[in-house]
């Protein structure tokens, strides 16, 4: 077998369909105007044009998905009481993602972290991550919001991904990473890759000076103390967020969850389902108390959590892979990468001006 | 650490003694299913466990009877939601799911030949009563130990039999409050961190671990500082609300820290250092 391959454009489909005989593929497809990551089948349209909308993430932490079920019965030996009987599945289907892009790839190790490496492993998680493939396409260009050189990452990185896929004007050349990507060249539309490797790997540099770094050149960046803990500087930078949570939703790093319990007659399940920490009700205690009652707060805790919480707690990674993502589709358009930028302390003096170039619409 | 692989499948359970408290708290005393697990069961004083009702969902509480009585598990309950209202129907017999142990503990190896100042407030006393019992059946360990505990008023005073052997024992000293003067109540009267400053306990080789409403830790932390109590001699508990319990749904974190894996025990010195805002 050869070590790189190389598919042609109209084989993409037929190639696609071949790896879904034995696994779930999931693959960026066109929903009317938008890019949706979904299960690819035959009368869904590709699209690698742009980053999905929506980050792969739901391919191993799918928005809703049963932990166990439960069935009461009535007990044999006292027909008053009942007895429980619960049942957890956790063997799951093999799964490719196709197309997902460098940062989303990025995104998946940081989950990898909370949800395996840690004595409490998730099954689900894990069952999921360990039989899943990631093939990721190289990006050629950057989108409006993306930032992913400024935290560590850029459009041909590798981590997290099986596979890596550069685009050519004929079709795709395909480059495994790891073991597990190596069975992708065993398709029969692929051809040996060898030819195109050279001008692949020159493509996948070009791109990278591209990406914009909000955070200017030096390094990763380094969150002042004394403005993180400042509430008027919240108040300021996010005082149009409408806590519709969808910044959450669409992002690949974001990976809080809710359990709730559904139940009819005698069955039922646990359930767990994505939940954000912009959402009031996120911390609202039963006692009505609530720690980060206000969206400040809420807001102060998400980027903490990317760049600071998760930072001293991980050696330094950052939690955002810079997708862009919370930039392009939030309602309101707060920018986080310009929120981190001023946390810096060396562009932004805080005054009780809301700073200018906050909300520049980075849509156009 | 749980044996169980699975960390949200909940171990089977039968309720096999309830409790009527106070008026709005009932205490559970629960046994797992599995015999195995039930004699190889460890936790230490502090932990808490999700008790699940199917159907209904999970909620936190702390195992309230220490591990050097185990017979039984034992959890408090107090009416305020979903949950707790449902655990309030149980009886005898009925099956609940427990998920168990979770979190850190109380720093008992730390505080031996310390003397020992509990200040609890309403079911706050709960996770106190698994240290306390524990200290009680290591007694030697330990030098005076002090129990200040107040309640609104003198029904609302939980774990009435131990409030009663703790009196009568010569090796502990209760004080016990409640709000404002009441039919029948003889003892003292007022909130707890007022009656602390009354009472005024030397912090000289001293711990002092509070738990109960959030309000009340506010003001016994005032007046601990004010005593001269040093931070990493307080100790206290967190509550957040908690779904995982094992430091993944990203619930109930104050900075880096999760309260349900970090926590919910913590010095004040720590909770300083965390920027908890308290
Ligand atoms: C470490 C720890 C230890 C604890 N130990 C104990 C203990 O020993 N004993 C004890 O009694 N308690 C203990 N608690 C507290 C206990 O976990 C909560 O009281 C319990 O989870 C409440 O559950 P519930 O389902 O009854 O309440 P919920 O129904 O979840 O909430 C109660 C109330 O909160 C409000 N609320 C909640 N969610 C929403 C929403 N989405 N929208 C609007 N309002 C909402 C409502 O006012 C509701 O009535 C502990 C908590 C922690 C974290
Ligand atoms: S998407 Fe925008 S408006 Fe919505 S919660 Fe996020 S920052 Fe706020
Ligand atoms: S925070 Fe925004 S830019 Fe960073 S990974 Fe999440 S969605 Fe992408
Ligand atoms: S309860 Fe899930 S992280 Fe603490």
């Amino acid at each position: 077998m050869a070590d790189t391959g190389f598919v042609q454009k109209e084989k993409l489909e037929e190639f696609l369909r071949e790896l879904s005989k034995d696994a779930v593929v999931y693959a960026p497809c066109l929903e009317g105007d938008t890019v949706i990551f979904k299960t690819f089948d035959p009368g869904t349209t590709l699209c690698l044009d742009r980053p999905a909308n929506n980050p792969p993430k739901l391919a191993v932490f799918p928005q809703s998905e049963t932990l166990f079920s439960f069935k009461y019965k009535k007990d044999a030996e006292d027909p008053r009481k009942m007895s429980v009987e619960l049942e957890a599945n956790t063997d799951f289907p093999r799964a490719i993602i196709f197309g997902a892009r460098p940062c989303d790839a990025k995104g998946f190790r940081i989950y990898d972290r909370v949800y395996m490496d840690t004595n409490t492993p998730d099954p689900y998680y894990q069952g999921r991550r360990e039989k899943t493939m990631i093939a990721t396409l190289c990006c050629s260009a950057p989108s409006p919001g993306c930032f992913c050189v400024a935290v560590g990452g850029g459009p041909a990185h590798r981590e997290g991904s099986d596979v890596l896929i550069t685009q050519f004007e004929k079709g795709y050349f395909i480059e495994p990473v790891t073991e597990k990507g190596k069975t992708i060249l065993n398709a029969p539309q692929i051809e040996d890759g060898a030819q195109y490797a050279e001008e692949a790997h020159k493509r996948q540099l070009e791109s990278h000076d591209l990406v914009r770094n909000p955070f200017a050149e030096d390094g990763l960046p380094k969150i002042s103390r004394s403005l993180f803990d400042l509430d008027e500087f919240w108040e300021h930078v996010v005082s149009k967020c409408l806590s519709c949570g969808a910044c959450t939703y669409l992002c690949p790093t974001c990976y809080c969850f809710n359990i709730t319990d559904e139940q009819s007659l005698d069955i039922g399940e646990r359930i767990r389902s994505w939940d954000g920490c912009m959402f009031p009700h996120f911390t609202l205690e039963g006692s009505g108390h609530n720690p980060r009652p206000t969206k400040f707060k809420r807001f102060k805790n998400r980027v903490g959590h990317k760049f600071l919480y998760y930072p001293e707690k991980y050696n330094g990674v950052i939690a955002c892979c810079g997708c862009g993502r919370c930039i392009r589709h939030c309602p309101v358009s707060v920018d986080i990468s310009e929120i981190v930028s001023y946390l810096r302390g060396s562009r932004f003096e805080f005054t009780n001006e809301p700073p200018e170039s906050i909300g520049t619409d980075t849509n156009s | 650490m749980t044996e169980n692989k699975n960390p949200y499948l909940p171990d089977l359970a039968t309720v096999i003694k309830v409790i009527d408290e106070t008026p709005n708290i009932k205490s559970y005393q629960v046994i797992l299913n599995d015999p195995e697990k039930m004699k190889t069961f460890f936790y230490e004083p502090g932990q808490v466990g999700q008790l699940s009702v199917f159907g209904v969902g999970e909620s936190t509480f702390v195992i309230n009877s220490p591990p050097t009585r185990m017979d039984y598990l034992q959890f408090s309950v107090m009416r305020v939601g979903e949950v707790t209202s449902v655990i309030h129907e149980l009886h005898e017999g009925d099956q609940i799911g427990v998920r168990a142990p979770l979190g850190n503990w109380f720093p008992y190896e730390e505080m031996k030949g310390k003397k020992i100042l509990f200040i609890g407030g309403g079911i706050g006393l709960a996770p106190l009563r698994t240290l306390i019992l524990f200290m009680l059946d290591n007694r030697a360990d330990y030098g005076d130990i002090t129990i200040l505990y107040g309640s609104r008023t003198p029904p609302d005073l939980c774990y009435k039999d131990d409030l009663k052997e703790w009196e009568s024992r010569s090796d502990v000293s209760l004080i016990l409050t409640v709000d404002t003067e009441y039919p029948g109540w003889d003892k003292r009267t007022g909130f707890v961190p007022t009656v602390l400053n009354e009472i005024a306990p030397s912090p000289e080789d001293t711990i002092a671990i509070t738990c109960g409403p959030p309000i009340m830790i506010k003001f016994v932390l005032q007046n601990l500082a004010k005593l001269n109590f040093k931070d990493e001699n307080i100790i206290t508990t967190l509550e957040a609300r908690m779904k995982c319990g094992i430091g993944i749904c990203g619930r109930c974190n104050i900075g880096s820290k999760y309260i349900c894996k970090d926590g919910p025990v913590f010095s004040l010195a720590q909770l300083k250092e965390y920027r908890a805002e308290i």
